[in-house]
């Protein structure tokens, strides 16, 4: 018999379903980058759940031929993690936006990332409910006009990498749904963590915000407005490489490299193990006054949530043996009548 | 264990009665539930049947001799059936001014009341908001007034042990044990064993103490002259085999657990906490090595939702709550009916609306778990009748939820939940498996799987991620039958709504009918469900003993109702539905046979008493007349 493994290929994760998108959706391309990263990834379809919440980006899960769960707005997380703390042995992705993930599932996102279980959390940031139709998001910039603001948005904006270390999350990554590239790349870095993997895609929505991160997307601007996270490297960047990320005390510093007054050694380097404190600090980069940041912020292991439940159960029946339900009834205090 | 044989032999006259009636209380603090449960366990252990009645403020410590604070235990005991802890009280226990007149009304004249003296100093009184002490009030030559200075007797009584004033003063309620136990003639073994098993083994000073104190009240009992004699019931007629005592909350958990090893699946119990339905998780979660995987979840929500997830996964998926929780779980609820996914919902009802009573008893979700959901979206509800019923109907609502696929809600509620009774513990192997099959091959030759595909009761079929070549998404979307490809076809969703009505309706062919208890037909058919049953049961059978035309039909599933209900109505000239709510039974009765039933109608947090019941049948059968509807 042969023990060859079947190769899969993109269009063994695709389903028969027409894609309902609008035409020129930043979803395509994060759809068509999974599709290519699942194979690679090499867990079989029928091991593979995708779970979604409501929003555009929700009905991801009926473009690939897994299985497959759409649920309801903001749950995502709750249903993903009562499965995989029950089916450990498949790979779980939840699918969510901006709104999904950070308003109306905000209390389950923090609890998913705190908890640490075994799977990826991909969410789609638009800075828009564009199912709805235009209203703004949790992510909408402050004095953003949308259907709900026609004079501009006053709320403060959340910083889901932000939230993402607050919640102690152990895998943490941005990437932009048209570098292809780098967004197939943080996929599989996502896949390959053990633990809760939280990806951050900046994504357009070219019906009711479009071009909101044009300054991450295009060719001509990305390479000065953001800035390449890579383990171990020092944090340079710029067209022509000619600027660095230096630490300064408790703050982050812009420094130009060159006038050769600061050498590459005196710039951050980037630790995907470092404290969660320096991660904070990387994650409130922002435009204009620094480049934001794209890849993985942080990759730690620890415990995953399922394992030490389940670590507890083992325990229970080593100490105690499998449990017997005629010895628990009859247990403690029992009289017989007429026997 | 230290302790030598506990006597139960007095020198004083025993007189026979075939049951009492007590009820235990004091502070929050002062141990009243634990008197109780132990008079209780010894109680069943000697044979009578029993039912009880735990009554506690939500505050966990209110302030201290106030009467916000008091908490009751009340238990009756008997040598024949009972159904119910007992209207009034043949014994009141007071350990405080505050618990003295809170209860005093409940206690029948000539009752024997048995106060802690110690505590109705000026102070004590203060904090009852009372300027006269209640011993010195007239009223007190209604009943028997034992006055014992517990709490000086019970100090003397541990002085070798050398114990702080206030370890002493905690000793006090095993005296008062002591005492009832003496009055009762009840043995004090089991007792003894609870005793020394939780308080450590012999040499722990607390136990040893706590020994001394039961014992010196069973001896005060045996020599004070106010008690001239002590009670016996004998054991109580109940059907052959192997007993134990039972807590409603604890039957439930038993019963997930039998219904797991019937079909042979692992439990997942997701919920967050909340009064009265915590006591499951708390039972639940000793029971890992069944492969219990409990999950106190980040909310409401999230416990129905990872409920549903460990469904999709194959898993038995149960989430419980009471009232305010089952409202947080609706959406989650319509999504699993949606998804037709097996899953239990058990909501321990308490008095509502939004936080309402937490500890009280109420039966006003029935509408909510009925009706309580966005769009045409019915689902199975069964409704537990007592304590030991909790085992029976979560077990038949997990078959229903895997014959079916679908959401099955189980109601209980305050009073069962934490009322106990006791229960023939069944033979394990001889309950029936539960079959569920989970399918490993397309059921559509020639195309994808079809998870919505179903079977002649309309269930589709529970494919599990792993298996190959079954892969399929499946959301809250309207579906096409069949395929369950996202649908917005009008025909489509006209026929997908009448299939979930279907599908609901069909659970009536997999539940045994309506019984009735008494006449198959007559003038009056007593109505009931859920933990009423106990009172509505002895109400009805004291009005047949005295040749009244009533029986009694006790409903367990309440939706679909059991598909002979509508013909045993039509058989009786009257109906009497009691509920404790605004009429949520009677309005779902009326609309659906068209019958003038009449309600009695009780929202004050607490049980029915049988002779409030009994009043009500009296008054509709005894001249013939018919009673008007009565709206509260």
């Amino acid at each position: 018999m042969s023990t060859t493994l079947p190769v899969l290929k993109a269009d063994d994760f695709t389903s028969d379903q027409d894609i309902r998108w609008c035409p020129g959706c930043g979803d395509y391309s994060i759809l068509a980058q999974m599709k290519k990263v699942l194979p690679e990834i090499g867990v079989p379809p029928e091991k593979t759940v995708f779970v979604s919440g409501i929003g555009c980006s929700s009905r991801f899960p009926y473009y690939v031929n897994t299985y497959g769960v759409h649920s309801i707005h903001g749950r995502a997380p709750a249903i993903a993690t009562g499965l995989k703390m029950t089916r450990p042995d498949l790979s779980v992705w939840v699918i969510t936006g901006d709104g999904d993930a950070l308003s109306i599932g905000g209390n389950h996102f923090i609890h998913l990332l705190r908890r640490n279980v075994d799977l990826n959390i991909i969410l789609f940031n638009n800075r828009i409910y564009g199912l709805t139709k235009g209203q703004y998001s949790p992510t909408s910039v402050e004095g953003q006009i949308t259907k709900s603001t026609p004079m501009g948005v006053v709320d403060h904006p959340l910083n889901p990498i932000s939230v993402a270390v607050g919640a102690e999350a152990t895998f943490i990554a941005r990437s932009v749904d048209s570098n292809v590239k780098h967004l197939a790349y943080t996929l599989k870095r996502a896949a390959a963590h053990k633990g809760t993997s939280f990806v951050e895609v900046y994504q357009n929505c070219n019906v009711f915000n479009d071009g909101a991160f044009s300054y991450a997307q295009d060719k001509a601007t990305r390479d000065d407005t953001t800035i390449e996270l890579e383990h171990g490297k020092p944090m340079i960047y710029g067209k022509d490489k000619d600027r660095g990320i230096r630490l300064n005390g408790l703050n982050l510093e812009v420094v130009d490299l060159n006038d050769g007054k600061v050498k590459e050694d005196d710039l951050l380097f980037h630790d995907e193990k470092a404290n969660s404190t320096l991660v904070y600090m990387l994650s409130r980069m922002r435009r204009p006054d620094f480049p934001e940041p794209i890849g993985v912020f942080r990759d730690v292991l620890s415990e995953t949530y399922e394992d030490a439940v389940r670590g507890q159960i083992d325990q229970a029946i080593e100490q105690r043996g499998r449990g017997n339900l005629q010895k628990l009834f009859n247990s403690g205090e029992t009289w017989k009548v007429g026997v | 264990m230290s302790t030598e044989a506990a006597s139960t032999s007095t020198n004083k006259a025993i007189k026979t009665v075939s049951g009492i009636t007590v009820r235990l209380v004091g502070d929050s603090g002062d141990g009243m539930q634990l008197l109780g449960t132990q008079l209780t366990n010894t109680s069943a252990i000697a044979g009578n049947d029993i039912a009880t009645f735990p009554d506690f403020p939500a505050e966990i410590r209110a302030p201290r001799g106030t009467r916000a604070g008091v908490s009751g235990f009340q238990v009756q005991f008997a040598s024949h059936e009972v159904h119910t802890p007992g209207d009034s009280l043949d014994a009141l226990v007071a350990m405080n001014p505050a618990a003295l007149v809170t209860n005093l009304a409940d206690l029948v004249k000539g009752g024997l009341l048995i106060v802690n003296e110690d505590s109705f100093e000026d102070k004590d009184l203060k904090l009852a908001k009372l300027k006269v002490s209640p011993l010195e009030e007239p009223a007190m030559e209604n009943y028997r007034l034992v006055k014992v200075p517990m709490t000086r007797l019970t100090k003397t009584a541990v002085a070798e042990f050398g114990l702080s004033a206030k370890e002493a003063d905690r000793c006090k309620n095993f005296f008062a044990m002591g005492l009832v136990y003496w009055l009762y003639g009840r043995n004090m073994d089991a007792t003894l064993r609870f005793i020394h098993g939780k308080f450590g083994d012999g040499k722990s000073v607390i136990a040893n103490a706590n020994e001394k104190a039961l014992r010196a009240g069973w001896a005060f009992g045996e020599t004070i002259e106010a008690l001239g004699h002590s009670y016996n019931v004998e054991a109580a007629s109940l059907p052959e085999g192997t007993y134990r005592n039972i807590i409603g909350n604890q039957a439930m958990a038993w019963g997930l657990l039998a219904a797991a090893q019937r079909s042979g699946k692992e439990i997942f119990y997701a919920s967050y906490p909340i009064t009265p339905a915590s006591d499951i998780l708390h039972e639940l979660c000793k029971f890992k090595n069944f492969g219990v995987c409990t999950f106190q979840a980040e909310d409401e929500i999230a416990a129905v939702c990872s409920a549903i997830g460990a469904s999709y996964g194959g898993q038995m998926a149960v989430t419980t709550s009471s009232g305010p929780g089952i409202a947080l779980k609706t959406e989650a609820m319509g999504l699993a009916l949606m998804l037709e996914l097996p899953l239990l919902v058990i909501d321990v009802q308490r008095g509502g609306p939004s936080t309402g009573l937490p500890t009280k008893t109420e039966q006003s979700d029935l509408m909510q778990v009925i009706f309580g959901r966005n769009g045409e979206s019915p689902l199975p509800v069964l409704a537990a009748r007592s304590p030991a019923d909790c085992f029976e109907i979560v077990q038949e609502a997990w078959m229903l939820a895997t014959q079916l696929m679908l959401p099955v809600v189980v109601l209980s509620d305050g009073y069962i939940a934490n009322g106990s009774e006791p229960w023939l513990i069944p033979d394990v192997s001889k309950l029936a498996p539960i079959t569920i099959t989970h399918p490993t091959e397309s059921n559509n030759p020639d195309g994808v799987f079809q998870p919505y595909r179903r079977n002649e009761l309309l269930a589709r079929p529970w494919a599990i991620p792993g298996t190959e070549g079954l892969m399929h998404r499946v959301g809250g979307l309207e579906k096409e039958d069949g395929s369950g490809n996202i649908s917005y076809d009008p025909d489509n969703h006209q026929k997908m709504v009448h299939i979930r009505a279907q599908k609901v309706a069909n659970a009536a062919k997999l539940l045994p009918p309506q019984q009735v208890i008494g006449p198959q037909s007559g003038e009056l058919l007593v109505l009931s469900w859920g933990g009423t049953y106990g009172a509505c049961l002895t109400a009805v059978q004291a009005a047949q003993a005295q040749g009244t035309s009533v029986a009694l039909a006790h409903i367990r599933y309440m939706n679909p109702f059991p598909s002979n209900l509508g013909e045993i109505i039509s058989r009786y000239k009257q109906v009497l539905i009691p509920e404790l709510n605004m009429g949520q039974l009677r309005t779902l009765i009326r609309a659906r046979y068209l019958v003038d039933a009449v309600g009695y109608n009780k929202i004050k947090g607490k049980p029915f008493t049988v002779s409030e019941l009994l009043d009500k049948i009296t008054e509709m059968t005894k001249s013939g007349t018919r009673t008007s509807v009565q709206y509260q």
